[in-house]
């Protein structure tokens, strides 16, 4: 298992490497000098701008320039933000944990919604149910979430006035923050009250976020059931007498669940691309938001940082995936 | 993987005359034939599979009325798509209460028709489709051939480009790059079309491998015929079918980003008649006119379905491995 591990792991580092130069050739590629965008609009004069050139080490080489940057990016400094000359790093954890709950919120909605309504839809094969969840799904899958949320805003919010429209919490509750989520925070400070004003300032994107991926887990875990339940091994659990509930819920789903898992790990990408819809729409204090207002300001280190932070994330969660994916189907694992 | 197999003695081409099998009972061979219907045609085949889904001959009709309306807008729309009705702010559609039957869509916040605006951003969006999937299948198809043929180095190169691509989520990848060519709807077109580039590429690599293993590449190749004809000729025709398929769902998803991007303020400019431009321009009046929020929504989900719907059709009906 730990061969196992260090050989994937392996693997990645040349497709990391490979999104290091995307992400310093990025910086590179924007017409003008990257000192112009830092100065902005007051302008510098040219015996300064010669210095400054130097002393940031944009007049060496490219190839020197990424080997600094690579260097840089080993003791874990992506830079400063222009904007607000913080390090990105620093930047990107304190508001990645507010995408992480906005997504693991959506990830549990499309699972506990997906898994049933796929199951379902497959043992009632070609009943009105099961086209009816085809056919939802699929809109779902074509969805335009930043519509969709819009219209749930207007439904939701507007109309029967249920939910707020964006932020994370009530602006009244101030919360120390602890572990960043604030559903856990709040509840570690013992305070009801904001614990359900972060619940009903989630319920929503929550739900937007969640729509592509409950789509694509329903439609999975359709196929992949229909797959098993011809096995030979079902129909022997049932010639034994089984009650269906045991057919279905324990010898079907533990195989069927396979694929599943991979997909539902596999929309991470997804779902990140995804929270940067969401999170704009519903102002949410996310990496995503951040990460688009800081195109809007220009701040092209926060970009850069941005997009290599997030790329490292959805390899690191593709790999976790690819590990439990060996995990459940041992198949892959004594077969590799 | 090689093509030729030097040491095997190569067959002539010629040492079974064609038809000699039933030199005895040739005229039995005929009546047979003459009983028997002629075999289906392989495209006939095809359409048959795909007419016998209703779904994706549905998502066909609404793809054909689409871009019936797109090519007609300018003569079946009723106003201007720019034009501003300064007596007409913010209008509700004609049917309901204090809706102006001038505009059957309602109006925008500086008067214009929605209906209008809607139709010609129906040509939008399906250029863009048009566009995207046209430069980044005919990249792809290229880059899958070359990586394909030439193995080595250069597939390595090609397909660990691509690997990288792919580690990065396409709209993130997209906005990033119209971060740096700054935003329009072209820059976008061309953002989408190199973050899709990598489905087609391995596409038709994978294709390509299946294709170079068989007999009649074998042939051709002792036939004379080039790199090029091989590439083009020889083995392209028999990988198109997963590239159709690709080519009609990457209509959607490009709709879709370009719609995403449009929304973001990174395609599509203001007044641009753009959908996804629309609904961000829209999002303030949220709470006084739902249809300025609805209707071009809307207009994005049905095109993104039907292409959809289609695709999935032409994979039943075209992929093989998937026919019952």
């Amino acid at each position: 298992m730990i061969g196992f591990l260090l050989r994937r792991g392996l693997l990645l580092l040349p497709t990391f490497l490979g999104v290091t130069a995307i992400a310093f050739a990025l910086i590179h590629l924007i017409p003008g000098d990257p000192l112009e965008m830092m100065a902005g609009e007051r302008g510098m004069d040219p015996a300064r701008h010669a210095r400054m050139m130097a002393e940031l080490g944009f007049d060496r080489p490219l190839w020197q320039q990424y080997l600094g940057y690579l260097g840089d990016l080993l003791h874990g400094d992506l830079g400063r933000s222009i904007n607000t000359r913080q390090p990105v790093l620093g930047e990107f954890l304190t508001l990645f944990p507010a995408t992480v709950e906005l997504s693991l919120a959506a990830m549990l909605i499309a699972t506990l919604v997906g898994l049933p309504v796929g199951i379902l839809a497959a043992v009632r094969r070609g009943t009105l149910f099961d086209h009816g969840v085809m056919g939802v799904s699929l809109a779902g899958y074509s969805m335009p979430i930043f519509w969709w949320a819009l219209l749930l805003i207007l439904l939701f919010s507007v109309q029967l006035g249920w939910t707020p429209v964006s932020g994370r919490i009530s602006v009244m509750f101030y919360v120390e923050p602890v572990t960043g989520f604030l559903l856990i925070d709040t509840l570690l400070a013992g305070d009801v009250d904001a614990f359900l004003s972060a619940l009903h300032h989630l319920v929503l994107p929550a739900i937007v976020l969640g729509t592509i991926p409950l789509a694509v887990i329903a439609r999975m875990t359709r196929s992949a059931m229909l797959e098993v339940i011809r096995e030979d091994y079902i129909r022997a659990a049932r010639a034994r007498g089984l009650s269906p509930l045991r057919v279905i819920g324990v010898h079907a789903l533990r195989n069927a669940l396979i694929p599943v898992v991979t997909v539902i790990g596999l929309q991470t990408g997804t779902l990140l691309a995804g929270a940067i819809l969401t999170e704009t729409i519903f102002a949410w204090p996310g990496v995503g938001k951040w990460l688009i207002d800081s195109i809007a300001r220009r701040d092209y280190p926060a970009v850069q940082g941005g997009i290599l932070l997030v790329a490292a994330v959805v390899m690191a969660v593709n790999l976790a995936v690819d590990l439990l994916y060996g995990l459940i189907n041992p198949r892959i694992r004594h077969g590799r | 993987m090689a093509a030729e197999r030097p040491g095997e003695p190569q067959v002539p081409a010629a040492t079974v005359p064609a038809g000699s099998f039933a030199a005895g009972s040739h005229e039995a061979l005929q009546e047979i034939e003459a009983v028997l219907p002629a075999p289906p045609a392989p495209w006939r085949e095809n359409w048959r599979h795909f007419r016998a889904n209703p779904g994706a001959f549905a998502g066909l009709i609404v793809i054909v009325v689409l871009i019936a309306l797109a090519l007609a807008a300018p003569w079946i729309a009723p106003h201007a798509p720019d034009a501003q009705y300064r007596d007409a702010l913010l209008k509700p559609p004609a049917w309901s209460a204090g809706g102006d039957p001038r505009f059957w869509l309602g109006t925008d916040d500086v008067g214009r028709d929605l209906l209008s605006r809607l139709l010609f951003g129906a040509r939008l969006s399906l250029a863009v489709g048009c566009i995207v999937v046209t430069l980044s299948l005919g990249a792809g198809i290229v880059l899958g051939l070359v990586a394909g043929f030439a193995r080595g180095v250069v597939d390595a190169l090609i397909m660990r480009l691509m690997d990288v691509m792919l580690a990065l989520p396409s709209l993130l990848l997209a906005i990033a790059i119209v971060a740096v060519l700054g935003p329009s709807l072209v820059n976008a077109m061309v953002a989408i079309a190199i973050v899709v580039l990598p489905h087609y590429v391995r596409l038709t690599r994978a294709a390509v491998l299946a294709e170079l293993s068989k007999d009649y590449v074998t042939a051709s190749e002792l036939a004379g015929a080039g790199r090029l004809r091989q590439m083009f000729v020889n083995v392209l025709p028999n990988c198109l079918a997963p590239l159709i398929v690709q080519a009609t769902l990457g209509f959607s998803s490009a709709i879709l980003d370009a719609a995403a991007l449009g929304f973001l303020g990174l395609g599509a400019q203001p007044p641009t008649p753009e959908w996804g431009t629309m609904l961000a321009d829209a999002r303030q009046f949220i709470q006084r006119a739902w249809w300025v929020v609805s209707f071009p929504g809307l207009a994005i989900l049905i095109t993104v379905l039907a292409f959809n719907l289609m695709g999935d059709g032409l994979r039943d009906a075209l992929d093989p491995r998937l026919k019952r």
